[in-house]
């Protein structure tokens, strides 16, 4: 091949590039690594804080095997279970919902808006107060619930082509259907079973078994693997079906996987914790909003939905004394003006556009 | 550059169940220029679309060196054959760099990630586009003209030996027209590029093409040189439209002045 002088990148061209191309992952490092310290500092003050105030000093002689035997029991038995949980639950909702939304082009496209979520607590409840199951098989079922929804806005929307704005308000639908089942249910139950239901509807770090917080683990690692393994895919995509065409991804089943994925890691939080609300819809926005967005932004936006959860939850512990709330309800109010502020800001990037 | 060969062969496309191009064979020759053009709807932006991969056909095949390209490994394909859609989508706020890097990823593989190699071919996509100065603005900045160039150096950094376009000159002012097709063309001579590309505008499409292939309902009416294929004849079988063929006084290829009801010289 022979090319022209010209056409040869001289040294200056290459720097220039390596410049540019640095610039964006310089950034991510720094808000990545300020995120971890902000993350660590709640969670340090997430295991000192409580009913019982443990000391910071015996919070760390505690975590590394020593402690009194009150204070092993509060910190390992019950806050070192609770922040793991939230910072998984944090992570994979984040995930979650940066992956929808690259995927689909479309800030609206995340796991609690178009009906994942839903279709995950419906089932859940259903398992509660229809077949009186209780625990792991609980999380199974919303597993299956976030599936089937998945399942369905796919074959809905396929049918035109998985345009993203199709399949986000095919969802949206589903996500109302799925209320309404879950509705249904609530009011026909008895009382106390009802109540059961609500709380794990609400979202709630509080109710922790090992099994759970290892199946947590577990499924957290494999989907996080795989993910990792899609996710140049995921970039591609992010240039429109063809020309990720043109670059050598095949559409169709790359899409698939992925939407598996990220549907795997809405199940796996939501089965753990319930449907907290908002923070795969805010993580990958605020994610993107942090590094000058580019790309699905999954790494900080797993940082900033574990950074939602753990920091939520912190508030619902601590915020009203003598009052504990589920985390969900303060995602709730955390995260609906969020909404509003990238509402307005969608409505007009979209009129200059 | 390596000789390739892309062909149709008993092409039948169509969306949804409706034809659109019925029983088509085509050639594509190596290291040319060739530019489809046809009245709206002719099904030549179809028949690109059908060479990319992008349409699977109703019937017949489409092959490069012999193997279907639906057949084809998708990420080996790629190091052959580059595509640039009509409207590919920049994320927001992307960099010049970055979705110029992208096009390196037919190359890159699980274990094989970023080397010295993909930064020279970004750089030299970016130079040939003259768009080195721009690597570090965001592709929202720029204008239409710039965007389209790098488009074309995100293409060129995945350093294909066939290059399918198209219309890459919709949306851009005349200037930027002459601008990317120049660019187009310095890519063919220089390198030997097979560029195959749909184009709206017939005396622009006559003046770049080797090889200039004419559709009419889903047919190829006509192909081969502008100057043997663009004749009063075809233009009136293919557009419907009667026009007048002189001579390019710039490039001397044939250049066609339609009539119309209130122009027709009489």
């Amino acid at each position: 091949m022979t090319v022209q002088q010209r056409y040869r990148p001289s040294v200056d061209d290459l720097a220039r590039v390596a410049v540019a191309r640095r610039a964006g992952r310089i950034r991510s490092l720094v808000i990545a690594a300020v995120l971890i310290v902000v993350l660590a500092a709640l969670a340090v003050v997430a295991l000192i804080l409580g009913d019982r105030v443990v000391a910071p000093g015996d919070v760390l002689s505690t975590l590394f095997g020593g402690g009194s035997g009150g204070d092993r029991f509060v910190i390992l038995g019950l806050r070192v279970p609770r922040l793991l949980l939230g910072l998984m639950v944090g992570a994979a909702f984040g995930l979650a919902g940066a992956v929808f939304q690259s995927l689909l082009g479309n800030p609206l496209a995340s796991p609690d808006i178009i009906g994942i979520s839903q279709g995950a607590s419906a089932a859940a409840v259903g398992a509660i107060l229809l077949a009186g199951w209780s625990g792991l098989a609980v999380s199974f079922a919303a597993f299956g619930g976030a599936v089937l929804v998945a399942g369905l806005i796919t074959v809905l929307a396929a049918r035109h082509g998985v345009a993203g704005s199709r399949f986000v308000l095919i969802g949206i639908a589903l996500a109302f259907l799925a209320q309404a089942a879950i509705n249904f249910m609530l009011t026909r139950s008895d009382v106390r079973d009802a109540q059961s239901a609500l709380v794990w509807l609400v979202g709630s770090l509080g109710t922790v078994t090992s099994e759970e917080l290892t199946s947590t683990a577990v499924g957290l690692v494999v989907l996080v693997l795989a993910l990792a393994l899609v996710s140049p895919r995921l970039r591609m995509l992010q240039l429109g079906d063809e020309a990720a065409t043109g670059l050598g991804v095949r559409v169709t089943p790359a899409r698939l996987v992925i939407t598996l994925i990220a549907v795997g890691l809405a199940a796996v939080a939501t089965a753990a914790a319930g449907p907290v609300v908002f923070v795969a819809f805010v993580s990958a926005p605020i994610a993107r909003r942090l590094l000058g967005g580019t790309g699905p932004a999954l790494v900080v936006s797993a940082l900033v939905g574990a950074l939602v959860v753990t920091g939520s939850d912190l508030i619902a512990q601590h915020a009203v004394s003598g009052l504990q709330v589920p985390v969900g309800i303060v995602t709730g109010i955390v995260s609906a003006p969020v909404l509003l502020v990238l509402l307005a800001r969608s409505n007009r990037s979209r009129g200059t556009a | 550059m390596t000789s390739h060969e892309l062909r149709a062969d008993g092409l039948a496309l169509g969306y949804d169940g409706r034809r659109v191009v019925e029983n088509l064979d085509a050639v594509i020759p190596d290291g040319r220029v060739t530019v489809i053009v046809g009245p709206n709807a002719c099904g030549k932006s179809t028949l690109l679309r059908s060479f990319a991969r992008l349409l699977r056909p109703d019937a017949g095949v489409v092959t490069l060196d012999g193997t279907d390209v639906h057949r084809y490994p998708s990420k080996q394909l790629a190091t052959v054959l580059g595509l640039l859609p009509q409207q590919p989508i920049a994320p927001d706020g992307i960099t010049v760099a970055d979705l110029v890097g992208r096009g390196r990823f037919p190359r890159q593989g699980l274990f094989r990630q970023w080397t010295a190699e993909d930064s020279e071919a970004v750089a030299e996509a970016l130079r040939s586009t003259d768009t080195v100065d721009l690597s570090d603005r965001r592709i929202d900045e720029l204008s239409g003209g710039q965007r389209q160039r790098v488009w074309i150096a995100m293409a060129l950094a995945q350093q294909t030996d066939i290059l399918l376009l198209d219309e890459p000159t919709t949306f851009l002012d005349v200037t930027h027209q002459i601008e990317v097709l120049d660019l187009l063309h310095e890519l063919n001579r220089e390198r030997g590029t097979t560029v195959v590309m749909v184009l709206h505008d017939l005396n622009l499409a006559a003046r770049y093409a080797d090889h200039l292939v004419v559709m009419s309902a889903g047919k190829i009416v006509a192909e081969g040189r502008p100057a043997d294929v663009i004749s009063i004849d075809t233009v009136g079988a293919a557009f419907g439209l009667e026009a007048v063929i002189i001579d390019d006084p710039i490039s001397h290829s044939p250049m066609v002045v339609p009539m119309g009801r209130f122009h027709h010289g009489l």
